[in-house]
């Protein structure tokens, strides 16, 4: 077509045609360019505890990966199996369980195995390289982002650090009615049985378990109430509970960033230690996509978001990530205990023996267990 | 005479039909099949297993928990009904139209807000810190521990029910036939006489309506024992939790449950019964 013919408004059947077709063309695709350019994001499922798959945590590896999080929160390691077992296989791309409960997932095979090849083992410390549960022989299915200590949590404006330094401080006649317990039965149990000195707080003999629940029941005039994990918080910082059983720095932390009086301290008895770690779910359509996640949690850029979780802060596995949260958050990593420099640091508790797993009963059932803590919570 | 049922009035009761099958008696028929499930690896497994029923009943720590559970809910029913009678009272008998409609309306703005958020802010007031051991603070008495015991899951059920059992003893004392009251007066009866001996007897299908609607109402409350009584002891509710919390014992937990639904509708019954139970018999 020549200028004078457009300008002369002279057009052939077949140029008009040809137009047509190329506005036509090109409105109909339009949509699928748009797509192209502005995709719709990937949904991952992610079964964890809360604030996991918050913004301050997924919202960078969202953006890069074109991914948006979909979490299912859970409280417990009970709540989460029962919620696995009640769902369709493929339904959690991503499982954030407690060491304990790992080798009940695979047991009933809910997870995949995985790859170490995959993860950066060779950056954690080497207590984390290959960690108990985890691995069935050499065969990985869960991959460890972040742990924590339970010991005494205490309000620092009614106790001293020394005077909380022994579980022994739950029963002072100051704390009476001023004690509570976070309500589940494996931390306070096991840290009863520490108290009574069990070197391995969950496989004690029948003898050793009587004592427990005896020495614990001894403890019930002194108790104010049963939390969950909201309750917990609230009667720790409007200063009802001066004392809580069977937590550490994973609620004082976020208490005590916030300005709340409360601490946790590791007391000479000994503490507990609990663990968090990903899996992939097993009939999950998106298993690549996940394990791009966990190594993004579990690389030390991921760690040090990790670290500074704003649902609850917690200690990391990953050496690197430990330098780096030395850098980008000096403060945190000193009040966690994660400078490398210092030598009461995380790692030299471990190491010295002061810190066992929490895990699951070993000489008796859970249902022992849990039949106990409510006929205590009911005494 | 018998009045024979049409299919013109079944049509319109059908929806109350229909809902209960749906919402009352499916769920239920579900509930007691559930109650004899086992539970395996975490996982439910249809049965017929009546060890969970002589483990529940068995435990003494499930009687202790009914009991107290029982015990708080007529005390709750009991005091409630005495604290809100007087107020049912006045806006009954001694406002005016419009104070009436207003007073009503302020009884229903409570339910604008979450009873959850309404305890959690109890928490504020009642704790030993709290607003009010600082107001007991200035006049040099207290502090009182009132959060975490019995006296803060009562507030909490009067949080709960108070509006509402006004609202039905309200209903109730407003249809109260007038002319009684001055056969009364004019019979040179005192007004408290009056009140015991005409308007309570009149209102009594409604005032114990109201009482059984707070006791079934806070029966089965979870949020007040827990956030204001600290879950110390235990109530039915918080049991039912514990139960499906450790090894997914649902089935167990459809035991209380189950046991919890007999409680409240014998208790509905004798309390319909002795509501429409005639003077002298």
């Amino acid at each position: 077509m020549t200028i004078k013919e457009t300008l002369s408004g002279v057009h052939t059947r077949r140029n008009i045609l040809k137009g047509a077709a190329a506005i036509g063309g090109g409105a109909l695709s339009t949509p699928f360019l748009s797509r192209l350019a502005f995709a719709e994001p990937v949904e991952l499922t992610m079964l964890a505890w809360y604030g996991h798959a918050e913004p301050d945590m997924v919202s960078e590896f969202e953006a890069e990966n074109n991914v948006k999080f979909k979490p299912k929160y859970y409280t417990g390691g009970d709540n989460m199996l029962g919620l696995i077992a009640q769902s369709p296989s493929g339904t959690f791309d991503l499982i954030l369980s407690d060491a304990e409960y790992v080798q009940q997932l695979n047991a009933a095979g809910y997870i995949e195995k995985l790859d170490p090849a995959d993860y950066p083992f060779d950056d954690f410390f080497p207590e984390f390289q290959k960690f108990p549960g985890h691995w069935v022989d050499n065969d990985l299915y869960s991959v460890i982002t972040r742990f924590g200590f339970l010991g005494v949590a205490y309000n620092t404006e009614a106790i001293t650090e020394k005077e909380a330094s022994t579980y022994n401080v739950y029963w002072t006649e100051k704390l009476k009615g001023k004690v509570g317990h976070f309500d589940w039965h494996l931390p306070n149990l096991g840290q009863v049985s520490l108290l009574n000195g069990n070197a391995t707080p969950y496989d004690i003999d029948e003898t050793a378990w009587d004592a427990v629940q005896e020495k614990t029941m001894t403890l019930r005039p002194q108790i104010g109430g049963f939390f969950d994990y909201g309750g917990t918080f609230s009667s720790l910082q409007n200063g009802q509970m001066l004392a809580m059983a069977g937590i550490g720095d994973w609620i004082t932390g976020t208490l005590e960033r916030n300005g709340a009086k409360v601490r946790s301290v590791i007391p000479e008895e000994g503490g507990l230690q609990f663990t968090e770690s990903f899996s992939i779910g097993k009939g999950t359509q998106k298993g690549d996509l996940a394990k791009k996640w966990i190594q993004y949690i579990t690389s030390a850029k991921g760690q040090v978001k990790s670290a500074n979780m704003v649902a609850y802060p917690c200690l990391i596995p990953n050496q690197k990530g430990w330098e780096l949260l030395a850098k980008e958050t000096p403060e945190e990593a000193k009040r966690q205990g994660m400078l490398l420099t210092e030598s009461n640091n995380a790692m030299e508790l471990i190491r010295s023996g002061r810190i066992k797993y929490r895990q699951l009963p070993v000489q008796q059932s859970l249902e022992d267990w849990n039949d106990f803590w409510s006929e205590y919570k009911g005494s | 005479m018998r009045k024979s049922i049409t299919f013109y009035g079944l049509t319109f009761s059908l929806p109350m039909l229909v809902w209960q099958a749906l919402f009352f008696l499916a769920p239920l028929l579900f509930l007691i099949a559930l109650s004899f499930w086992s539970v395996r690896n975490f996982r439910m497994e249809p049965d017929f297993n009546p060890d969970n029923w002589t483990r529940m009943l068995g435990r003494a720590v499930f009687w202790q928990a009914y009991l107290r559970t029982f015990l708080l809910s007529a005390s709750a029913a009991v005091i409630t009904s005495i604290l809100a009678f007087p107020c049912a009272y006045a806006i009954a008998f001694k406002l005016s139209e419009t104070a009436r409609r207003w007073a009503i309306f302020l009884m229903v703005i409570p339910f604008f807000t979450s009873y959850l958020v309404r305890v959690y802010s109890w928490q504020i007031f009642l704790s030993d810190n709290g607003i009010f051991n600082a107001l007991f603070a200035q006049v040099g008495i207290g502090p009182f521990g009132m959060l975490n015991s019995s006296f803060g899951v009562m507030i909490g059920y009067l949080t709960l029910s108070f509006p509402l059992v006004v609202l039905l003893q309200l209903f109730s004392l407003v249809f109260v036939d007038k002319t009684l009251i001055e056969a009364a007066h004019n019979l040179h009866c005192g007004r408290l006489r009056t009140v015991f001996e005409v308007i309570v007897p009149s209102a009594k299908v409604g005032l114990v309506i109201a009482a059984l609607f707070c006791f079934i109402l806070t029966f089965g409350d979870f949020v007040s024992p827990l956030y204001l009584g600290g879950g110390d002891p235990p109530t039915l509710s918080i049991l039912i939790t514990d139960t499906t919390k450790s090894g997914q014992q649902w089935p167990r937990a459809a035991v209380i449950a189950l046991t919890m639904i007999a409680t409240l509708l014998a208790v509905a019954f004798a309390a319909v019964s002795f509501a429409y139970r005639e003077r002298g018999r």
